[in-house]
């Protein structure tokens, strides 16, 4: 199936659950809620018009400082403009960040923009498509479920999110920091955490410097 | 004790220096790309067999001088510490490019900043990563060192990183 197909089935199978698409640049992507992740995704592995059976990737984007702050062109020390000009026509427009209703779109506010989205990359070998399944989060709610019932790979993923971003992965049977140390306190990745912040082991400041 | 036998003492610790400076086991604590560099010194085209020191040992008991190759992590530093801890007497440190003696361009929450801060070194090798030849000079010096320590026969503390300023942009400590 290509990109607009692929779209187009999950969008008659998940009315509900899916809350908008797009394919930019060809990439086929859907937004969904996290409620109905689990449903969707069982369906992606099983049904025989998906077969999504490799997760290729799963990671998170925390969007809290997203656009609020021009960025400068890359580049930009050599003078040299590097991104596509405004009067370029762009058939395809990036959409944006995905967004999440919050409590003001129960009184017909336009849905909020969601701290965190929790981003998953399937591919099926048999029928050689592939699809990106976005769950935005709010961040005082940032749980979803695991899919390491679907895809045992997403158990070291899941892991690496909760590491970096702090999202909890409902299910998940052992759902600890895998590239940072027990001892470490907060998640780098999330864009609140301290730039310049340093949690040394061992050495000055170290955990064990005393007894070492 | 005559002249003598003080001739023959400074003549022979001036031949143990010798044989150490030639017969060096290193241990690499290879974590990063410059393991890469570290490989082309040791193969026949660099060779680092000419200068004695031809024999990895991949025990730190059986090893005089740790050669620590690449990024150090905060994760990975308190098993380095361990790793300098188990060797025995006399050892040398030697800081493998940019990373180990600095922490390089990382820096950032996982990154140790510069191996001297947990480990004491005795040569410095920058470069990311440094070129064969770099290595052997360092390699050079240290053995110039290890020659000197045993003419003089007391061996010098490895010189304590210098305290550095903090400016209020730069990372605290």
């Amino acid at each position: 199936m290509d990109a607009a197909a692929l779209i187009q089935a999950l969008t008659e199978r998940f009315p509900d659950a899916v809350r908008s698409s797009h394919a930019y640049r060809g990439d086929a992507t859907i937004v969904v809620s996290r409620e109905a992740l689990l449903d969707l995704a069982r369906a992606l592995k099983g049904d025989a018009a998906f077969q999504m059976n490799f997760l290729m990737d799963l990671t998170a984007v925390d969007f809290s400082t997203f656009g609020k702050k021009p960025s400068s062109a890359f580049f930009a020390s050599s003078g040299v403009a590097v991104r596509p000009s405004a009067e370029l026509p762009d058939e395809h427009p990036w959409p944006g960040p995905p967004r999440v209703p919050n409590a003001a779109a129960a009184l017909g506010a336009p849905p909020g923009p969601a701290r965190f989205v929790v981003v998953y990359h399937f591919f099926s070998l048999p029928l050689k498509h592939r699809l990106r399944v976005e769950v935005p989060l709010e961040e005082n709610d940032a749980e979803v479920d695991s899919v390491t019932s679907l895809w045992a790979g997403a158990d070291w993923l899941e892991r690496e999110v909760w590491d970096m971003f702090g999202i909890r992965f409902r299910g998940h049977a052992n759902l600890k920091r895998i590239l940072t140390y027990e001892q470490f306190v907060g998640h780098p990745l999330r864009k609140d955490y301290p730039v310049n912040k340093r949690q040394p082991l061992i050495g000055p400041d170290g955990h064990a410097s005393d007894h070492s | 004790m005559s002249g003598d036998a003080g001739f023959v003492t400074s003549r022979l610790d001036e031949a143990v220096g010798w044989a150490r400076k030639y017969s060096i086991f290193q241990y690499p604590f290879v974590t990063a790309c410059c393991g890469m560099e570290y490989m082309a010194t040791a193969c026949s085209h660099y060779d680092i067999d000419r200068f004695g020191a031809g024999l990895p040992r991949f025990s730190p008991r059986q090893a005089d001088v740790l050669f620590v190759v690449g990024t150090i992590s905060q994760k990975m530093a308190p098993v380095l510490k361990r790793i300098y801890d188990q060797m025995a007497e006399p050892k040398w440190v030697v800081s493998f490019g940019v990373c180990t003696c600095t922490g390089g361009f990382y820096d950032n929450y996982a990154t140790l900043m510069g191996i001297d801060t947990i480990i004491p070194v005795d040569i410095y090798i920058p470069g990311c990563p440094p070129r064969p030849e770099y290595v052997l000079d360092g390699l050079l010096k240290l053995q110039a060192k290890i020659q000197a320590q045993h003419e003089s026969g007391t061996r010098p503390a490895p010189e304590p990183r210098p305290e550095l300023e903090l400016e209020p942009w730069m990372p605290q400590r």
